[in-house]
């Protein structure tokens, strides 16, 4: 019941966002510099040929009322045509984001698959061998660029051996969980990192609150310890943090997607902005704003679950 | 200290508990020895830092993940001391159980209350499910928590201080121990509710057969709890004895500083004692008596050599040069 109360007054909470969003992206897309329509026209284009296809965009028009036909289309599901590949801008999208929303769910799994057993290792043997090796090793993920942790990988995991293949999207599920390992893992890497420092730390500091000692001086097991009331309070604040590093991974899609010739939303981001496609480009930036809220969204709704304060204030 | 060795419960002998930090080894508990009879209330005073939860957490295996515990533990005849983890399972909370000073943060807050009761249950005794929620609306009610069956799907969060210390011992009382470890169990609440909490406790021992180690900085709350009183100070025990024949007459100078800082029956605007200067850090002992530095009765021989506990009456100790003059003031 309050859990329900919750919900609405979080998803109330959305629609400022998108507001805002909607006037940053018209914004943004405006001050950018260069002039769309001659990128949309060929080099010999006459003044008033040019002049035809600004009128054809509305960028004539006073910036109020462009902002709100962008508001009225956006709301009606039109957003216009993708200068660069002549077709509507929500058709084109539509069309990947299944591509990116698979890539990043599929580096999610993978770096909490990876992060979480190791960041309770290296909590149990804090500041042992075990602790700074893992330790170490994550460092070093963390301060190499992610473009650059793709190209190695690219190259021995794929082309040398040929263990994966240089780049694509499968059809069936499994082919694409095979197509995109490389560039689930590459981004998974990164985000296990930031996971991993946070998980350990939260374990760390958990196992010595109070209500673990006193769980302990219950003569509870250390499964039932680790598991109902080490890792449930670890993992809230760990929650919260991959919430946003999912944030900062869409964002990473533009160079993952781009070096492994994934065709996601990412890549078609990275094309839109080299052909200054403005009605893809605005396309583009609010499905990923979209995305990124439903991502805190759900977040949020993982940590009321978790936490009863949250639930039940 | 010299009871018959099979009618004691518990037998703690030199007990020692070091951490280490930056490399220095830190005594936290250097050599305590005492016994705990069955159903009797056993007093630990002293001041903060004195040592005293850590020797409850030493007792039941809590403190050895910080640091080494050495000496013995004589549970039952066993020592729990070489104990694992593991094989202590079935003596934690089903034999002897703990209770914590601080009941805002010593229940588990994304756990419902009656899940925390319950698990002691499931982890001690053969109850199925039905029978174990019955149990624990039964606890709950022992322990004077109105409404107590509507109450076990709520969280922590929703009880009061006073009301979680309740919680916490019906969750520690779940498989009728037969030991009670209580660290400063009502430092943390209001006057009013410590008082409750303290003869909720009583009486709970008594109609249990219970023993219980009470952990506490006051010397009133022993007066009206315990029916003996070890003292401790830096890591050692300095006196020991029953509480009538301590309070009445302190073999040991800082029992008697404890003993004059109970505001008691003293006209208003009295400045309340307390003893003076602070406890010696744990790397900083001094060579002798770990108190010569704020004895007020401090001689040659107290810097020099440090006094053992040793027996001076029947079931009296004290750790002093000279016991026989340290509580004149109070018999006076």
């Amino acid at each position: 019941m309050s859990s329900l109360s919750y919900l609405v007054s979080r998803l109330m909470q959305i629609i400022p966002t998108f507001l805002l969003v909607m006037v940053v992206i018209f914004l943004l897309v405006r001050m950018l510099p260069g002039d769309p329509a001659i990128a949309m026209a060929d080099a010999k284009a006459t003044e008033a040929q040019l002049e035809l296809i600004r009128q054809k965009l509305g960028l004539n028009e006073p910036l109020v009322m462009q902002f709100l036909y962008f508001v009225k289309n956006t709301l009606s599901g039109d957003m216009g045509t993708s200068i660069l590949l002549k077709a509507p801008v929500l058709e084109v999208i539509a069309e990947r984001i299944p591509v990116t929303a698979f890539l990043t769910l599929y580096a999610v799994c993978l770096s909490i698959l990876i992060a979480g057993p190791l960041a309770f290792v290296a909590a149990l043997n804090k500041n042992g061998g075990l602790d700074i090796a893992i330790r170490t090793g994550f460092q070093i993920g963390l301060s190499t660029p992610v473009f650059y942790i793709g190209l190695l990988l690219l190259t021995f995991l794929a082309a040398s051996l040929g263990l994966f293949p240089v780049g694509g999207y499968g059809a069936t599920f499994l082919q694409r969980l095979h197509h995109l390992i490389l560039p689930a893992l590459t981004v998974a890497l990164y985000t296990s990192a930031i996971i991993m420092r946070n998980l350990r730390s939260a374990v760390i500091e958990v196992l010595d609150a109070d209500y673990v000692q006193f769980a302990r001086s219950k003569g509870l097991s250390r499964s039932v310890i680790l598991g109902r009331h080490v890792l449930r309070n670890a993992m809230i604040s760990t929650v919260t943090l991959l919430g946003l590093s999912i944030g900062a991974l869409m964002s990473g899609t533009l160079v993952t997607e781009t070096v492994f010739a994934v065709p996601g939303l990412g890549r078609l981001m990275l094309e839109a902005i080299f052909a200054r496609d403005y009605p893809l480009i605005q396309g583009l930036t609010l499905t990923f704003a979209v995305m990124v809220s439903l991502v805190f969204l759900f977040t949020d709704m993982v940590q009321a679950w978790l936490d009863p304060r949250l639930r039940l204030s | 200290m010299m009871t018959s060795q099979n009618k004691s419960l518990l037998q703690v002998r030199d007990l020692t508990t070091t951490f280490y930090r930056n490399g220095r080894a830190l005594r936290a508990v250097d050599g305590i020895s005492f016994d705990v009879h069955a159903g009797e209330v056993l007093g630990l005073v002293g001041e903060s830092g004195s040592g005293k939860s850590i020797s409850l957490r030493s007792i039941i295996g809590l403190a050895r993940d910080y640091g080494t515990v050495e000496g013995n533990v004589y549970w039952k005849g066993e020592d729990l001391l070489t104990r694992t983890d593991k094989q202590l399972q079935c003596v934690r909370g089903s034999q002897i159980s703990m209770i914590f000073q601080e009941p805002m943060t010593s229940l588990n807050p994304l756990l419902t209350v009656g899940l925390q009761i319950e698990e002691n249950l499931k982890a001690h005794t053969d109850l199925d499910r039905p029978a174990r929620k019955a149990r624990a609306i039964e606890l709950l009610d022992t322990v004077g928590i109105p409404g107590a069956s509507s109450r076990l799907r709520d969280f922590p969060h929703q009880f009061s201080g006073g009301m979680r210390q309740r919680v916490m011992i019906a969750i520690a009382l779940a498989s009728c121990p037969e030991l009670l470890l209580a660290d400063e169990p009502t430092t943390a609440l209001d006057v009013t509710i410590q008082d409750q909490i303290l003869q909720l406790l009583l009486s709970l021992a008594k109609n249990l057969n219970m023993a219980i180690v009470l952990v506490t900085h006051d010397l009133g709350v022993v007066a009206q709890t315990c029916d003996r009183v070890a003292v401790m100070y830096a890591g050692r025990l300095v006196e020991t004895g029953s509480v009538r024949d301590v309070l009445k007459r302190p073999r040991h100078p800082y029992t008697l500083g404890l003993l004059k800082s109970v505001p008691e029956s003293v006209p208003p605007r009295t400045p309340l004692y307390s003893v003076p200067g602070t406890p010696p850090a744990l790397d900083a002992l001094p060579k002798g008596c770990a108190f010569a530095p704020r004895c007020h009765m401090v001689e040659d021989i107290c810097l020099g050599n440090r006094p053992p506990l040793s027996e001076i009456g029947e079931q009296i100790s004290s750790a002093c040069h000279f016991p026989e003059v340290a509580g004149e003031e109070v018999s006076a």
